[in-house]
């Protein structure tokens, strides 16, 4: 006799109607989850009402979030186009520009004349040197003299070579040429023609594409060109920010010897120049002078960032050794003593609820900046949280082999040893490896108050807003770093615990 | 019976046997030694390098290490009291380190709160926030990474890669680039700890999901169901307790990590420890240390309470 088990809906529906309760949870249940969804959802606008999200949010200023972001992987030249009263101009480029102190870069082409002219040394100017100089007794009867006679202005005639003509090609597409005090932007098929020299001071001709911006007219004009960099247009001066991807300057900087060689000119020095400096060899100085590059300061940055993996280190290494003898005390089932096994668990705790930053700061005044004071921190800290974890690994092991140790007639320490031991010594070298390789993390951020390396460096380079490219240099080895610690230590612990492990 | 165990001589097989034995034996003590000695070499460079960059030497030092117990001394031991609750100081002289009633933030005239409770809160807050928020993200992150629920390994990779990269940013770092776009206070912390949360949990949780009883989804998978409904009925009630216990470790290390943040600006009590410290006033640091240690101990009872009650005895393990 067979039962056709298989139902249509209609009777599936019929019995969960039938049986309501064995379809839908309990009442109780879905009440509270429809409560828990409820608090996380009112903790949330509570939040945001407490920390004023959305003002800070609405606040913020996005459009430097981009430049900066853009920072991390390229530089901007910075070149400024002065223009005089009578038109002539000079291309200047700021004093740590990454081209070095002479740049004549191919992307800006310049004209240039030779003019005589007419500059009128302001008397005022003149009469400061004197002046400031007759505080020296031995200068007095001069200063007297060449105050008297050049009290006026003074015009002096002068050849000089200027530049009559400047063209900044960002690339194909955009490009500022600036001729007889009129302007001309091209970006992106579009042509902008800016006069310098009306009456109403800087005045765009026509329209203003989209990517021009003036606040009122006669100001500056901003030109925006997205990635390639962007432009003030003011009537004394224009200034170029012309961006490029990459790090400048990454391994010689602006005052080596080698700095704007290619590759190959560096090696031929290398192997077979002459001594650029008499006392070293070639290879010497390039050494040198990369480890001192005094924009990327790798030297420096090598040192904190070992700085900070031998915090890690060695304040996992010293937490374990002596969290090691001290769990055996606070593991019950070893030490029958349970105000022993409590003394000591509450000073693990102790030593784990006093925040790493709080050692980090005390030790930090102790032993002063340094990877001292992180080192401290991290053996404090940590020996209480692997005292912890170690004794809780105590109290579960297996009973059944210390007994066959003890029934023997081994000494008690003979019983740890064989019995105990073989047990947890897998278990606790693998924590150890893993507190080792998060503290390789945790130990970038409490540098950062100073406790030793790397973390400190990375917060000066953030604060300045300005070297966020030193940002992302650090970062990337600090990913490589916490990488290579992380297989490590999986690999390590793979071994010991025989499976792999998290 | 020794002696004459001794002297019986082994037959071929069992010189062999002794001979491997011995090998064995020392191959490994060799390999004990050489690991042993690697480590001390390791350990004494490390330490050497590290004394020699500190900018105090550690035996110069050593004398001067109790040194921060004398900062902890206040006047009285009521001035710890008045520190914490706001409260005036008889030995207030108008510097910075007695003011105490200044950090009262008035909730109306004559109601306030004491400066480092508000602090405390706001820390408490960050922590919070950001786990509820990286549950969320990592929740949904962590089915995609699940080998057993995303057959499509390039999704599953992308996933996962996501969430290494997200773990392994320095917290620091995104903190303080948001600290340059916003202005100073507790978001950058908040976006940061989040960040970070969303990654460390979402591995933890990909895990579980991989540990998770495949029999349900079974069930709905012969019934139709599709992927949603069978991530949603068939893997979510089996994984939501251990799920929730992580979300509670995660919530204990997070007031920590949002307490350092809060010490290189990112608002919250770490800041004004970190001032307190430096500036040597002594009140002032014991009352937030004592805040901040009860506030770490609460929180781990607590979290360990419902863990316990969520997933019972292997709820006392700790991840980071």
């Amino acid at each position: 006799m067979t039962v056709n088990t298989m139902m249509n809906t209609a009777q599936m529906d019929a019995i969960a109607a039938r049986h309501p309760h064995l379809v839908k949870g309990s009442a109780n249940k879905r009440i509270r989850s429809i409560l828990v969804f409820a608090g996380i959802g009112l903790y949330m606008v509570y939040s945001w009402w407490f920390f004023s999200i959305g003002q800070v949010l609405a606040n913020a200023n996005w459009g430097i979030a981009g430049t900066y972001l853009a920072d991390w992987v390229s530089y901007e030249v910075r070149p400024d186009i002065k223009i005089a009263a009578d038109g002539t101009m000079q291309v200047v480029y700021p004093r740590y520009s990454p081209l070095g102190p002479d740049a004549k870069p191919e992307w800006v082409k310049i004209e240039t004349k030779m003019v005589e002219r007419t500059i009128d040394v302001p008397a005022a100017a003149q009469q400061a040197a004197p002046k400031k100089s007759s505080s020296f007794s031995f200068m007095a009867p001069n200063a007297a003299v060449g105050g008297s006679t050049q009290a006026g202005a003074r015009a002096e005639t002068r050849t000089e070579e200027v530049v009559s003509r400047a063209t900044v090609n960002f690339n194909s597409t955009t490009s500022i040429d600036v001729i007889d005090g009129k302007v001309t932007a091209t970006h992106g098929g579009e042509t902008l023609l800016i006069d310098l020299e009306h009456s109403a001071g800087v005045t765009p001709e026509g329209a203003l594409p989209e990517w021009a911006t003036q606040k009122r007219p006669g100001e500056k004009i901003t030109l925006a060109f997205g990635m390639t960099g962007w432009a003030d247009v003011d009537k004394e001066k224009i200034s170029i920010h012309n961006r490029f991807p990459g790090w400048a300057n990454f391994i010689f900087d602006t005052n080596s010897p080698f700095f704007n060689k290619s590759f190959g000119e560096v090696m031929s020095l290398i192997t077979s120049g002459e001594r650029l400096d008499p006392s070293r060899s070639n290879l010497s100085l390039a050494w040198n002078n990369i480890l001192y590059n005094s924009e990327w300061q790798h030297l420096d940055v090598w040192t904190k960032l070992l700085q900070t993996i031998v915090m890690a280190f060695v304040g996992t290494l010293f937490a374990s050794i002596i969290a090691f003898p001290l769990c055996f005390l606070a593991a019950r089932n070893i030490t029958r003593n349970g105000l022993l096994n409590q003394i000591i668990k509450r000073f693990f705790d102790f030593l784990r609820s006093v925040d790493m930053l709080i050692w980090a700061l005390f030790f930090t005044r102790a032993f002063g900046p340094g990877p001292l004071a992180g080192m401290s921190a991290i053996f404090f800290t940590d020996t209480g949280t692997l005292g912890k974890l170690y004794a809780e690994a105590l109290e579960n092991i297996d009973d059944k082999q210390r007994e066959g140790v003890k029934s023997v007639g081994a000494a008690p320490l003979a019983v740890q040893r064989f019995g105990v031991l073989p047990q947890v010594l897998p278990v606790f070298a693998s924590q150890a490896l893993y507190f080792w390789e998060s503290n390789t993390r945790s130990a970038t951020i409490i540098g950062a108050v100073g406790a030793g390396g790397i973390g400190l460096k990375l917060w000066e380079a953030m604060r300045t807003n300005s070297d966020w490219e030193n940002v992302c240099y650090m970062v990337i080895l600090i990913l490589i770093v916490v990488f290579i610690f992380d297989s490590a230590s999986n690999f390590l612990r793979s071994r010991l615990i025989g499976q792999k492990t998290h | 019976m020794a002696t004459s165990a001794l002297s019986t001589t082994l037959s071929d097989n069992g010189a062999v046997v002794e001979r491997h034995w011995q090998e064995l034996n020392l191959r490994r003590r060799t390999y004990t030694f050489l690991g042993l000695a690697l480590l001390a070499v390791a350990l004494s460079g490390s330490l050497w390098f590290a004394n020699a960059t500190n900018a105090g030497k550690f035996f110069d030092r050593l004398p001067y290490f109790f040194d921060f117990v004398g900062d902890l001394v206040p006047r009285d031991g009521a001035e710890i009291g008045r520190a914490m609750f706001d409260l005036p100081s008889p030995y207030d002289d108008g510097s910075l380190k007695y003011n105490y009633p200044e950090g009262r933030m008035y909730l109306t005239d004559s109601i306030y709160v004491p400066e480092y409770f508000y602090k405390m809160l706001e820390t408490l807050n960050i922590a919070i926030f950001s786990t509820i928020f990286g549950m969320f993200f990592g929740f949904i992150l962590c089915f995609f990474a699940a080998r057993n629920l995303m057959p499509n390994p390039w999704v599953r990779g992308l996933a996962r890669r996501i969430m290494e990269i997200l773990r392994a940013f320095p917290e620091v770092v995104i903190a303080g680039f948001f600290l340059a776009i916003l202005s100073l206070g507790p978001i950058p912390a908040m976006i940061a700890v989040s960040i970070h949360t969303v990654g460390a949990l979402g591995k933890l949780f990909f895990e579980v999901v991989e540990n998770a009883d495949m029999k349900p989804d079974e069930g709905l998978r012969a019934a139709g169901g599709n992927w949603f409904e069978r991530v949603w009925f068939g893997i979510v009630p089996q994984v939501l307790p251990n799920f929730m216990s992580y979300f509670l470790l995660r919530l204990e290390i997070n007031v920590r990590a949002s307490t350092i943040i809060g010490a290189v600006g990112g608002g919250g009590i770490g800041e004004p420890l970190r001032l307190s410290i430096s500036q040597g006033h002594e009140a002032k640091t014991l009352a937030i240390i004592i805040l901040l240690f009860t506030t770490i101990i609460a929180v781990d009872q607590f979290s360990a309470w419902l863990r316990r009650r969520l997933v019972g005895d292997q709820a006392f393990q700790l991840a980071q």
